[in-house]
């Protein structure tokens, strides 16, 4: 589904991922970790196309199609979703305004009729149900007062609605409360199927007690330098970070 | 988003065409150009206007002679050629029209093309329109039933002959012939715009509109519009405006007057659209009007709200004159000014009777190389016990050529008063277009989604038949701006 192959890219001549190689099967969890500052945000930043970011050289094809050459848009329309690490607020919208605006253009760039209302309502109560959101949220302003729980927990609610292909958590799990961290997981369990993909991007193990990752892959200095299973995780857990570099230095010396 | 790309889409600035630009060919009678005595006389005497009438207007001219044109706002714009002007064009027409079939099918025709269907059975049941082609009314719907409940809804010139007592007592009482500048010039050359006289009681029944169209070259358009709320009256009323293409600029110069009494009251709205001018400034409208309401009566109540897209130039403040107890006045205003266009616009609240309340609303926004004002005054006088005011004046900037300024004035002399002011200003951020970029919205769409979110408290104040125009029209306007 998702094939990044030898990603390289800088930001204002500031080289930050070094050769990316990451496949992603349909029906598949991959977990990547990593220290701050490694890149996993940019990573994920250029998968989405933000435009800030300069491929260098590498390649990113998504269900056979070079979506580097895409608009940020098309690629959502192509499937592709990003939950925020800190999603944007928009005053005045209301979050069902936003997301049927956002589902009319993706059935738009389908060659589809807008949504039926009464369809689009129905779907959004499953929805809503399906990962315990808070009724009175989609008609507040997008994103705007909401605490830090309640912005990742709307960034899961329009992933559910949206049902991408592929997803991505950039750091979902960062500020929030144990029971908030069991919603969004109970949340991306019931939305995975044999058909979807998610790359979750954490710093720590805790989230994946809840999503159990198929692959752990440790980012570090813009190069994923250790891929394993969930089993990693732990280890890394254990052992910190410095471990990862020790050996990485080790090689490099 | 880089920085080249930023400067590539702004540079990309509207591509969308103004969509009521075209012309009616139509054959039409003019005044010849320029202003003098006689061309006063020639619209009096076109109008058959009493006597009175007339040495109103020449008072009002004599006086505009004397006076100068103001300077203290903030923009320039290129000298006005009052000689170069043609004050009266009106299409042709030999009959006194008695009935749309006698209404020449082109006008029609070009009503119907900018979406108002003057043909009774085919407009939205409840609302009435009066249509103003260059300088005269050319249909007013709905007469008959208005008339049954007692309401007067025609243009000016019909009011000055069939209801002169109510145009004398009230005509100038609230924005003089002294007032100011372009006021004076109105008063002298108006030629036609709507009359409304709400008895008292009466809740009018559908929304009463005025659609302005200028069509004529070189003409500039006076329409002069009176709304009356007798006691315990109420009516909610809206006026429309568009222009065709043309590369001159035109000057509107209108004058607006409301007055409500005891426990009255009116909603005023406006969606104006005029022709902003081409992207580089070229033509456009000159849209300097002065609109003022007196809230004569205790309880009595005024409200604006504006949508202001077009014209190169905006200027005006509709203001509320708050004598009555009691009273209030509100005003709720969407300024966008994309392009070269320049807003400076606001309002006055003028706060004279005891416990009198007002609300402005105004929120301002900036694309391409454009500069957006807001400009209000607050005045509590002496008498005016426990007066309240709220304003929230809020500029929106796209892109970084633009310019938004706020010059707010507050006068209190009275220390029971109770004012508070919010300000603030925004840009559309980089990380909102993205958010909903990678949603899949694209950016045009996502800009007139944010404006509107931006604008829903004042969108919310307009009548249900106009909102849904109203923010079609945000999004063409600001459409290629992104910043």
């Amino acid at each position: 589904m998702l094939s990044i192959k030898n990603l390289q890219a800088e930001i204002e001549g500031k080289q930050i991922l070094n050769g990316i190689n990451l496949e992603v099967k349909a029906g598949e969890i991959h977990a990547i970790m990593g220290p701050n500052g490694s890149g996993k945000s940019t990573l994920s930043a250029i998968i989405a196309g933000r435009q800030e970011y300069q491929v260098t050289a590498g390649s990113i094809t998504f269900n056979g199609k070079n979506i580097l050459e895409m608009s940020p848009e098309a690629r959502a329309c192509e499937g592709v979703f990003l939950a925020f690490q800190y999603p944007i607020e928009i005053p005045g919208v209301s979050s069902i305004n936003f997301l049927r605006t956002a589902i009319n253009e993706r059935r738009k760039y389908n060659g589809l009729e807008p949504i039926e209302a009464t369809d689009f309502l129905k779907t959004m109560r499953e929805k809503m149900e399906l990962i315990k959101m808070d009724k009175s949220l989609t008609s507040r302003s997008l994103n705007e007062g909401f605490s830090g729980g309640e912005k990742k927990r709307n960034e899961i609610f329009q992933m559910a609605m949206l049902e991408p292909t592929l997803a991505i958590l950039d750091e979902t799990d960062s500020g929030l409360d144990i029971d908030a961290l069991r919603l969004v997981s109970e949340g991306v369990n019931k939305l995975r199927n044999k058909d979807n993909a998610f790359v979750v991007i954490t710093h720590y193990q805790r989230l994946l007690d809840y999503i159990i990752p198929d692959f752990v892959h440790v980012l570090y200095k813009g190069r994923i330098v250790k891929s394993g299973d969930k089993s990693l995780a732990l280890e890394l857990e254990e052992k910190g970070y410095d471990w990862i570099k020790n050996e990485v230095e080790q090689v490099n010396n | 988003m880089s920085k080249e790309t930023e400067v590539d889409i702004i540079d990309q600035v509207v591509s969308q065409e103004y969509k009521y630009g075209f012309t009616t060919d139509i054959e039409m009678e003019t005044a010849p150009k320029g202003l003098s005595e006689d061309i006063v006389r020639f619209i009096s005497d076109k109008k058959n206007e009493p006597e009175w009438m007339l040495n109103w207007r020449l008072k009002a001219y004599r006086h505009w002679l004397k006076m100068e044109e103001p300077n203290w706002q903030n923009f320039n714009y290129p000298q006005i050629n009052y000689q170069d002007i043609i004050y009266y064009a009106a299409p042709k027409q030999k009959i006194q029209l008695d009935s749309l079939d006698q209404v020449d099918p082109e006008l029609l025709k070009t009503f119907e093309k900018l979406g108002i269907s003057l043909q009774e059975q085919k407009r939205l049941s409840g609302v009435a329109v009066d249509a103003v082609f260059d300088s005269v009314s050319i249909a007013t719907t709905f007469k008959d039933q208005l008339k049954e409940k007692g309401i007067i809804f025609c243009s000016v010139s019909e009011a000055v002959k069939e209801h002169p007592e109510l145009v004398k007592k009230y005509l100038g009482s609230v924005v003089p012939y002294t007032d100011n500048y372009f006021a004076a010039l109105n008063a002298a050359v108006f030629s036609d715009g709507s009359f409304v006289y709400i008895p008292k009681g009466v809740r009018c029944p559908m929304e009463l509109s005025t659609y302005f169209r200028i069509n004529a070259e070189n003409t500039g358009q006076f329409e002069r519009t009176l709304i009356i709320a007798d006691d315990d009256s109420y009516v909610s009323y809206l006026e429309g405006c568009t222009a065709p293409k043309r590369d001159e600029n035109q000057l509107h110069a209108a004058v607006v007057e409301l007055v409500t009494h005891d426990n009255a009251e009116i909603k005023y709205s406006t969606v104006q659209n005029w022709y902003p001018g081409d992207k580089n400034g070229k033509g456009g409208i000159f849209n300097f009007v002065t609109k003022r309401g007196s809230c004569e009566g205790k309880n009595s109540k005024i409200s604006w709200t504006q949508v202001e897209t077009g014209s190169a130039i905006t200027w005006k403040y509709p203001s509320c004159i708050l004598k009555g107890e009691n009273s209030t006045g509100e005003f709720f205003s969407v300024a966008v000014t994309n392009n070269a266009q320049i807003a400076d616009t606001g309002t006055k609240m003028i706060h004279i009777g005891k416990n009198s309340r007002s609300r402005i609303v105004s929120k301002g926004i900036s694309a391409g190389k454009s500069h957006n004002s807001y400009r209000g005054l607050v005045k509590i006088n002496k008498k005016a016990l426990n007066a309240r005011n709220h304003t929230q004046c809020d500029s929106m900037l796209i892109g970084n050529k633009c310019g938004a300024h706020t010059f707010p004035y507050i006068e209190v002399n009275n220390k029971t008063a109770t004012l508070e002011h919010e300000a603030s200003t925004s840009k559309i951020g980089e990380d909102q277009l993205f958010y909903c970029n990678q949603r899949g919205i694209p950016t045009d769409v996502a800009i007139g989604l944010i404006v509107n979110g931006f604008c829903r408290e004042v969108l919310n104040q307009l009548p249900m038949e106009f909102a849904v125009e109203a923010q079609k029209l945000l999004a063409v306007s600001l459409e290629g701006s992104v910043g």
